[in-house]
């Protein structure tokens, strides 16, 4: 098999020790990422609370909890993909990366269902924007700007995430994961659930909050 | 070890030819030296634009340009030369050729990416040049909302991509060296045996890593808002322009240190080697690296002083700005306690070396000035605050960055540069930065806004003399470019450590072979330890 150790390496845990700590350092830089719009979130949820919290409210929490339930499950699928990759079982590989595409496929197909009723019920920020129950239609509007900001961030990511894990389906048929070489497979593994993640910071922040506040 | 450059001996740069083997190498040094070649093209950009604003100031009624022009004028000098020049200058220039070489490596850990972060930069770059050239941006370098998400008519998104492009670039070097150091340090290279510009280096990339995001975010919301109208930032949507200013600053303050401490960890290399000792108190100098990398974090407020938050948030971040300076101060003390007894030699270098001592601490003084809230309100927004980054920003980061070029030219090209006309260069780069940077804080003390072309009559001299120092700057920056070309050619043939120097990236040919050591290394003794190098030949007094 041709070496997978590249020439400024010494040795594979060396090589595989980088790369994982290549891919948390990343990551740290996408909490820094999303971390300005939370805080812009944060601002304006405090200075406009009234008009955040009916707007809030018009969010439907039963398609937000299904799909975090989604994403869940994928995180765990894509457990089970780098154990798998770990035990170097081929095609349990493949099946686990294949479920965690779908499930991915999923959210994708939810948020898109969900952003188009926005539309339709003229939730989307520009000039036919409207709101019931708040004064102050500029207040509501910032706050579907900056859920549309941030969960197209978040879905963005999705995507680079669903093309990254085809990618991996490609290699994984080629045979090119072993029990010995896995990095690539495991460090996916970082970015998936940490997509996850930022998800299950923004369902409680945009969908939960508030709900109980009067209208 | 008797490493002159015969002609046949394989090194980096005749180990393959053509356009393709440099624009696809993975080499560090390569991809190094192509950074070196790209931001020497925006630095030439960016004095052009300074040229211009310096003529125009020439007289007090304008008249060169239109307001229109001059404010472009000034947004594009200080684009070109923060986001293009200065932030990957040192970083990706030497450190990407001498940070691996320092702890013993064959290269950085991602190679691929080292050489994908030089492209963001090109494209990046590219973006920001195509703004220029169809008409140009005004907004200023900060970009205050909603003035550049609502009233701009200029190239405003291009110019904001191009910098949020570039961005990653400078996030990925960061990775790439924080991983390096942590992972690819040769059998014996400890924390503390490392080189000061190595954590000088690592402290840089915690910033990058840390701060530019949120630079990265700022620009998608601003896109958002100039795009779709959206309302974040300007306050007829709803939105607060403050905010803008603190997601900005939040950014823009610590990278000002991702422009001076590489510098800084030159200026250490420099001072220890120049002075053959080692360098008084290397822990913590080491610390204060990461200290001001740390404290940077928390004070961009005093970018906001008169911007309407709260008074307790402006004392709070006076009070912090002055935290920072003391890290800042420690090196200063310890590099000068370092020359004590020390065998000094004045090579060029060495020349930076002191004037970058100098005016960086007449750049850290008048930061307290202006980090002191009272005084601030006065000087704020005036040429004073002008001339206090200039002289962090040209007389401390560029001399430190000269400095380097002259230090480890011989390293890079095997070729010494004619020593005579380096020293007088320096000395014409020292003489003109003061003459055009000196007069600024008088005018600013007097009272002359920045970013305005007119003014009265009476600050006239002083804006002469400016313009006059900034002719001299200019003629001191010219003649490095012309002997360096020139000593490709003609100039000595370098040792593989003509300056007895102690670092690991001495201890190998000079150009470097590919993996820069025929053999790893192993490391048995502290940076700067001069009994190492004893025999080797010291060349220049
Ligand atoms: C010694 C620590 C430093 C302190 C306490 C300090 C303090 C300040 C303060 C308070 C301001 C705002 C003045 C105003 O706008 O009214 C300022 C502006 C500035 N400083 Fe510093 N500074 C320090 C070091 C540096 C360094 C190391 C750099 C760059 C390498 C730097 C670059 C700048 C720049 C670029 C601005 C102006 C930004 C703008 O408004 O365009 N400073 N500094
Ligand atoms: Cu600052």
């Amino acid at each position: 098999m041709a070496s997978t150790l590249q020439e400024q390496f010494d040795t594979e845990a060396q090589q595989k020790d980088a790369s994982t700590l290549g891919m948390w350092i990343f990551l740290i830089t996408e909490v820094m990422f999303f971390g300005g719009m939370f805080t812009a979130y944060t601002v304006y949820r405090r200075a406009y609370s009234d008009a955040f919290a009916v707007a809030s409210s018009s969010l439907n929490v039963t398609i937000g909890a299904i799909n975090t339930a989604v994403l869940l499950v994928s995180s765990f699928t894509m457990v089970m993909a780098v154990r798998a990759a770990q035990l170097g079982q081929r095609r349990t590989l493949i099946l686990f990366l294949v479920a965690t595409l779908i499930f991915g496929g999923i959210f994708l197909g939810v948020k898109a269902y969900e952003w188009n009723e926005k539309f339709e019920q003229h939730h989307v920020p520009g000039p036919s924007f409207h709101l019931e129950g708040v004064p102050q239609q500029s207040h509501a509007q910032l706050f579907f700007s900056l859920y549309f900001a941030m969960t197209g961030l978040h879905a963005l990511h999705m995507v680079i995430g669903v093309g990254i894990i085809s990618w991996l389906i490609w290699l994984a048929r080629q045979g090119r994961f072993t029990a010995e070489y896995n990095t690539p497979v495991d460090i996916a593994g970082l970015y998936w659930h940490f997509v996850d993640i930022i998800w299950i910071f923004l369902f409680p922040l945009l969908y939960l909050i508030d709900r109980h506040l009067p209208k | 070890m008797i490493t002159a450059a015969v002609p046949e001996r394989e090194d980096y740069l005749n180990v393959s030819h053509g356009l393709k083997s440099w624009l696809l190498t993975k080499d560090h040094k390569r991809i190094g030296l192509l950074y070196l070649a790209t931001i020497t093209l925006f630095f030439f950009l960016g004095g052009v634009f300074a040229t211009v604003i310096r003529i125009e100031l020439l007289t007090p009624g304008g008249g060169l340009v239109s307001s229109e022009t001059y404010n472009k004028l000034f947004t594009m000098h200080g684009v070109t030369m923060i986001f293009f020049f200065l932030l990957p200058s040192i970083p990706a220039v030497f450190g990407n050729f001498f940070l691996p070489m320092m702890i013993g490596a064959r290269d950085l850990a991602f190679p691929r990416i080292n050489l994908l972060s030089w492209y963001l930069l090109v494209v990046g770059g590219l973006f920001a040049l195509f703004a220029m050239l169809a008409g140009g941006v005004d907004t200023g370098w900060t970009f205050y909302t909603p003035y550049s998400t609502t009233y701009s008519n200029t190239w405003v998104i291009a110019t904001a991509l191009g910098i949020f492009v570039a961005g990653f670039s400078s996030i990925l070097t960061g990775l790439n060296f924080i991983v390096t150091i942590h992972r690819m340090r040769a059998p014996g290279m400890t924390w503390f045996r490392m080189p000061l510009f190595v954590w000088a280096h690592y402290a840089t990339a915690l910033i990058q890593v840390l701060g530019t995001p949120v630079l990265a975010v700022t620009i998608v919301l601003v896109f958002c808002e100039r795009v779709f109208h959206i309302g974040i930032f300007d306050p007829a949507l709803g939105g607060d322009p403050v905010l803008f200013q603190h997601l900005f600053w939040f950014y823009s303050h610590p990278a000002v240190y991702i422009m001076i401490l590489p510098a800084m960890g030159v200026v250490s290399e420099l001072v220890s080697t120049f002075s053959r000792k080692a360098i008084f108190g290397y822990r913590i100098v080491a610390f204060s690296s990461v200290a001001i990398a740390v404290l940077g974090f928390l004070v961009w407020g005093h970018h906001m002083f008169v911007s309407g938050q709260s008074l307790f948030a402006g004392m709070a971040f006076s009070f912090l700005s002055y935290f920072v300076a003391i890290p800042s101060a420690i090196k200063v003390f310890n590099w000068t306690a370092t020359l004590y007894k020390g065998s000094i030699s004045y090579a060029t270098p060495m020349l930076y070396a002191f004037g970058f001592i100098g005016l960086f601490t007449m750049g850290g003084l008048t930061g307290l000035f202006v980090a002191a809230l009272g005084i601030d309100v006065h000087v704020t927004d005036t040429y004073f605050v002008v001339a206090h980054f200039h002289y962090i920003m040209v007389g401390g980061a560029i001399m430190g960055y000269m400095g380097g070029l002259h230090y480890w030219w011989p390293k890079m090209t095997g070729r010494m540069y004619p020593e005579g006309w380096a020293k007088l260069s320096a000395l014409v780069i020292f003489l003109g930065f003061n003459l055009t940077f000196f007069p600024q804080f008088i005018l600013g003390y007097l009272g002359m806004p920045r970013r305005y072309h007119t003014y009265p009559a009476e600050f006239q001299i002083l804006h002469v003399l400016s313009t006059a120092g900034a002719s001299v700057l200019a003629v001191g920056y010219a003649i490095p470019m012309i002997y360096f070309a020139w000593s490709l050619r003609y100039g000595k043939v370098a040792g593989a450590n003509p300056w007895g120097a102690t670092g690991l990236e001495w201890k190998t040919a000079s150009p470097p072979p590919l993996h820069n050591f025929d053999k790893i290394p192993v490391v048995t003794h502290d940076a700067y330890d001069y009994s190492t190098v004893v025999g080797e030949a010291v060349e220049v007094g």
